[in-house]
Formats: C-alpha cells, structure tokens, sequence
C-alpha cells in the first residue's frame, strides 16, 4: 500500500543543508491502521505532505499502491490527491462559505462526477459520520466535533484508498476527540487504510501499529512503552 | 466543470457584494461613458447629417468676391444654365427687412432669387405658389413666407389663410403667395423669420442689394455629377473674370457634408478612445482587487488544491470570476446607459437611441478585459504551491 524505500527530504536554508527526512523506509499494508508519532519539528509534517503528495520527496522512492510518485507533474499529484487520499486535518479546513453539503461535494465535483452520483456520495458519507440533518449548515454553526466528522465525510465520499489524519483530535477536546476516534476505528473495521499522524501517546497507542519519526529518522514502534518515551 | 465553476465565481462575487460592486464601478462608468458618448455623438451625426441631405448634395453655392468692374447679370444665369452637368441655377441676395402687418413687426431675413431657388434648396411648400420666372421678369411684388412668420406677423394658424393678404416689407407691401412647410431638421439659418422675394424686386427695396449679382446657387442634374458640374462651372468662371480664381468661390455642399461627416466620425472615435480608456482603467481595478482576492483566499485555494483541484480548476475558478465581475459591470453599465439617454430625452427632447453597435463593442471590449486582466490573478492563484497554502496563516 504505502512503501517508503530510502526517502529524504532535503531543504536547503541559506548554505546549511537540513534533512526533514532521513532515508526513510516504512511500509504501510492495507487494512492498516497506523500511527505515525513524533514530537514536534521532528519532520512529521514532512512526512504526511509526502505521503499525501502534497510534495514530493528529494531522493528515494515513494510507491502509493504500487505506483511510484515521484517526478509527476502538479496535475498528476491534484488527480493522485482527489481519487487515493482523504485527508483531515487538525484545524480541519472546510471552506467557511460552503455548506456541510458542499464541502463534502466538493472534491467529487473535482472528480467531474455527475449531479445524481455526487448526491449519493455524499448522502452516504454525511450518514455515515451522522451529520446528514446538518447537511445545510455552514462551518461557523458546527461545533468542532461536527466540522470534523465532516471533514471525514468529505474525505470517505470520494472512497480513498488512505485516510491520511494529521492531528485529527488536536484542536477537540476529550469526550469530542474520543467520539472521533471511534469514527476512525469504524473505518478501520469497515477494511480502510488509515495513518494517523500525532504527538498525543494515548491516540497513537490505538492504532493497530505505530510508527516513531525522530529528526528525520523512521522506526517501528515494538511496544507501547516506547511511545511515551518518544513525546 | 465550467458550470461549477461559474456557481462558485457567483457565490464569491455575492458573498461580498460592496467590494464586487467597487470593483465592477470602473467597468460600469467605463461603458456608460462609451456608449452614452457614442450614442449621442451618433444621433448628432444623423440630425446634421440629414439637415444637409435635405438641402441636397447636389448644391453648388458660388460667391464672387471681385466682379472686375464687371458684374454678373441676371441675364447670364441662363448662361449658367447651359453648362454642362448643371440642371438649375438662381440668384440669390440676402438681406434682412422689418416685415410688418399693422401692429405686429419682425425683423425678417429677405431672400431675393428666382424660381429655381425652391428645387435647388430643397424647400416645400405648405401652400400657395413658388416665386415663378415672369414674377422676377415683371417685379411683381410678391413673397413666399414661413410658417412663423405667417403665425406671428400676419397672425394666422392655418397657412391657407396667409395666402392673398399684404405684408409690409420695409413699407413696401407684398403679396403673399405661399408659405413653406416648417422645416424638420435643425434649422442652418439663425433667424426664424423668413421670407422670399423675386430677385429683382428686391434690389428696388434694399439699398444694399444691386443688379450685380454677388452670389448664387445651382445644382448639377444628380448627385454623381456634382464634381464634374464644380468643374465646368469654374471654367466658366474663370473665362468670365480674367482667369483669377481669387474672385470667386465655390462651395460643393457634398463636400462639405463630406468633411462634416469625417469630423464627427473623427469626433465619435476620439470620444469612443476616451471612453475605452476608462474601461481599460475599470479593468486594472478588477486585476488589483482579483489580486488581493487571491491572497486572501490562499488558505482555500490550498484547502481545495488538498482535495484535488488541479491548477486547470483553480484558474478557472478566478478567471471567471474576473469575467463575471467585468460582464456583469457591463450589463449594469448598459443598464445604466439606456436610462441617461432616456433622461436626457425627458429633459431635453433630444432622441438618442443605444447604438447597438456600441452595445457590442463595448460588451466585447468588457469581456477581453475581464479575460485579460483576470489571467495574471488567476495563473497566481493557480500556481501556489498546495503545501504553502494550506499553512497560509492569513
């Protein structure tokens, strides 16, 4: 699903060379419900902007269901992006103008899906998080917990094969974060891929698996001890 | 694709209808100018043009400056008469009378000429009779006068009644003969008191008017022989007073509405470029205001890059709404255009219709507008990187 072969990500500031990523290897299977932890500047962000192909990496190889991403062009990546992976976000970035209804429309209209099939998508997604009765809502009158679930909806209507969650209970508080937890085992449980991208050791220890990111450098994570000593 | 596009340009100009409206002003100010402008500048042409049409482009209007101690006589207009290409031909002297019929008294402008006047000008009759040839033969006194004279002076409505009564002109009494028809274009002459007179007997009643004849009229048989009646009627001429072109002038009413034509047209442009500017300048307020809209929504350009808009989509999405902004100014401008015409026709009487013509050319001039100076605004949009976007803190 998810191979990382001797992937870095080199940038360069000012004459100082700085590796956010360091030949990293990792592999993801499908079904997968792993959780990536790292405290904070230790090249987490980089990674999820690689493996959601937000950016591309400076050396290695990056297979995402068999298919290497590497050298596409900007119009590959936007394609890659909308049909293989749902994203959700901390702050969760729904568009503020556009209702329930329309954000999680909106990557299907992307697609250039048909009227009748993108109403089924996304009736099916806004059940699927409970949210179908607020479909007419826009953000602003949403809790953060229902501007999360659907964030998910929007990220299960086009069907991913990756959920890609980057804090995805950072900004919620508890009971909030715990309800969208169970969302994320749900999805685990109906068969989806899911990475889960946190600092927080008790969200990481939920995950089927868990992976430790340190200055750039990837490793499994053998026993749920040692999650608590990465943060 | 393109629709969606269109709905969500729509929500965004919606969704801040002042700034959308401050936005669009230049395009609005910038096609009303031009098609207001252009429209009026188009109606004027016609009335002026029309007025001169009416007169005929077949007029040729001679002035002799020096007659040579030798003036020219009534007789010669036959000689006139006979050149090649000219069709008619008469006198004509001008001066201005007191007109007057017992209480009433206006000072009126005297034509003296003979009965070819009438076809070579153009005029209509509204009743009675034209000055013939054996009233200039016999210095019969009789006038033809216009409608406000008769109204005013002889104090009658209806035209049929002027017909018979006595006027005075300078204490010399006249017949009245006829009265013309009111003329409906703009009137070339500045008083509006007129009256006609045979050539000869005017030259008993005004002191400044001799039996030299110092100016006349003629017109060729038709409008295609106008050039070549200019040119026989200069040889003539020139045979007639020792070769000296200096002492005579000739006017071709073609070419002058030729020329009137080529001003106004020159006029309508220049007036169109100002106008034109104004739009261009409309335009730079919608690339600027397009530019900072893209800045602003950084963040959403990378939320809706995340999902898996393409750069295709996102420039889309601005280009058309740099388009709607600029075509919906437009229509607003039209809008706004068709209303001040028709106020300036509740105002001043004046009829300008909307050139449709310009109604085109400015839509279409909006259109390149809003396409070219939505382009930049929209490539940027477009080109932000996804990851720079999204963690746009704005």
């Amino acid at each position: 699903m998810i191979i990382f072969r001797d992937v870095s990500k080199i940038y360069h500031i000012g004459d100082t060379e700085v590796r956010a990523l360091d030949h990293a290897n990792m592999h993801i299977r499908k079904g997968e419900f792993v959780s990536i932890i790292g405290p904070s500047g230790s090249g987490k962000s980089t990674l999820m902007n690689i493996v959601g192909c937000l950016d591309q990496a400076s050396e290695g190889t990056y297979l995402l269901d068999g298919q290497a991403i590497e050298d596409y062009s900007n119009r590959e990546l936007a394609k890659i992006r909308n049909r293989k992976i749902g994203f959700i976000f901390q702050d969760f970035n729904l568009l503020p103008k556009l209702t329930a209804y329309e954000n999680v429309e909106l990557p299907l209209i992307y697609q250039r899906m048909g009227k009748k099939g993108r109403q089924e998508r996304v009736e099916e997604a806004l059940n699927r998080v409970g949210l179908w009765d607020r479909r007419k809502h826009r953000p602003t009158e949403l809790s953060g917990g229902q501007q999360q679930r659907v964030a998910i909806a929007r990220a299960l209507a086009t069907h991913p094969s990756l959920f890609l969650a980057d804090e995805p209970t950072g900004n919620l508080d508890q009971k909030t974060g715990r309800e969208l937890m169970d969302i994320f085992h749900e999805l685990h449980e109906s068969g989806n891929t899911i990475v889960l991208i946190t600092h927080d050791a008790h969200i990481a220890a939920e995950a089927s698996r868990s992976i430790k990111i340190l200055d750039g450098h990837v490793t499994d994570v053998n026993d749920a001890s040692e999650i608590t000593e990465v943060v | 694709m393109i629709g969606q596009s269109f709905k969500m340009a729509w929500a965004s100009v919606i969704s801040n209808k002042m700034r959308s409206f401050l936005t669009m002003l230049g395009i609005i100010i910038g096609v009303i100018a031009l098609v207001v402008l252009v429209s009026i500048a188009n109606g004027a042409t016609s009335s002026v043009t029309d007025a001169i049409s009416s007169i005929g482009t077949n007029l040729l209007s001679v002035t002799i400056t020096d007659d040579k101690e030798n003036p020219l006589r009534l007789s010669e207009m036959d000689e006139v008469l006979d050149l090649d290409h000219i069709a008619m031909a008469a006198p004509t002297a001008q001066t201005s009378l007191t007109a007057s019929k017992g209480e009433n008294s206006e000072s009126a402008q005297i034509t003296g000429t003979t009965a070819d006047y009438l076809s070579i000008e153009g005029l209509n009759l509204a009743s009675g009779r034209w000055i013939r040839s054996s009233d200039v033969e016999n210095n019969t006194n009789v006038v033809v006068i216009n409608g406000d004279l008769a109204a005013d002076v002889l104090g009658v409505r209806n035209t049929e009644q002027a017909i018979g009564q006595t006027i005075s002109l300078n204490g010399n009494h006249y017949t009245v003969i006829g009265v013309l028809a009111d003329d409906e274009t703009i009137s070339m002459s500045f008083s509006s008191y007129e009256a006609y007179v045979p050539y000869t007997s005017l030259i008993r009643i005004a002191s400044s008017v001799s039996s030299g004849i110092t100016s006349f009229v003629c017109a060729s048989a038709s409008d295609d022989e106008i050039d070549a009646a200019e040119s026989t009627l200069k040889a003539w001429l020139l045979k007639r007073f020792d070769n000296d072109d200096d002492a005579f002038e000739i006017t071709n009413m073609s070419t002058i509405a030729d020329t009137l034509d080529s001003v106004v047209n020159t006029m309508t442009i220049m007036l169109g470029g100002i106008a034109a500017i104004s739009l261009l300048v409309g335009g730079i307020g919608i690339m600027n205001i397009m530019l900072v809209s893209v800045t602003e929504r950084t963040k959403e350009i990378g939320i809706r890059k995340a999902i898996g808009a393409g750069e295709g989509s996102i420039m889309l999405q601005f280009l058309i709404e740099a388009l709607v902004l600029s075509l919906l100014g437009c229509l607003l401008g039209v809008a706004g255009s068709w209303l001040i015409l028709r106020l300036i026709y509740l105002i001043s009487d004046f009829n300008f219709p909307m050139d449709p013509g310009v109604v085109v050319v400015a839509t279409a001039f909006s259109l390149i507008i809003g396409l070219l100076f939505g382009l930049y605004p929209a490539r940027k949009a477009a080109r932000k990187e996804p990851i720079d976007a999204l963690h746009y803190a704005g």
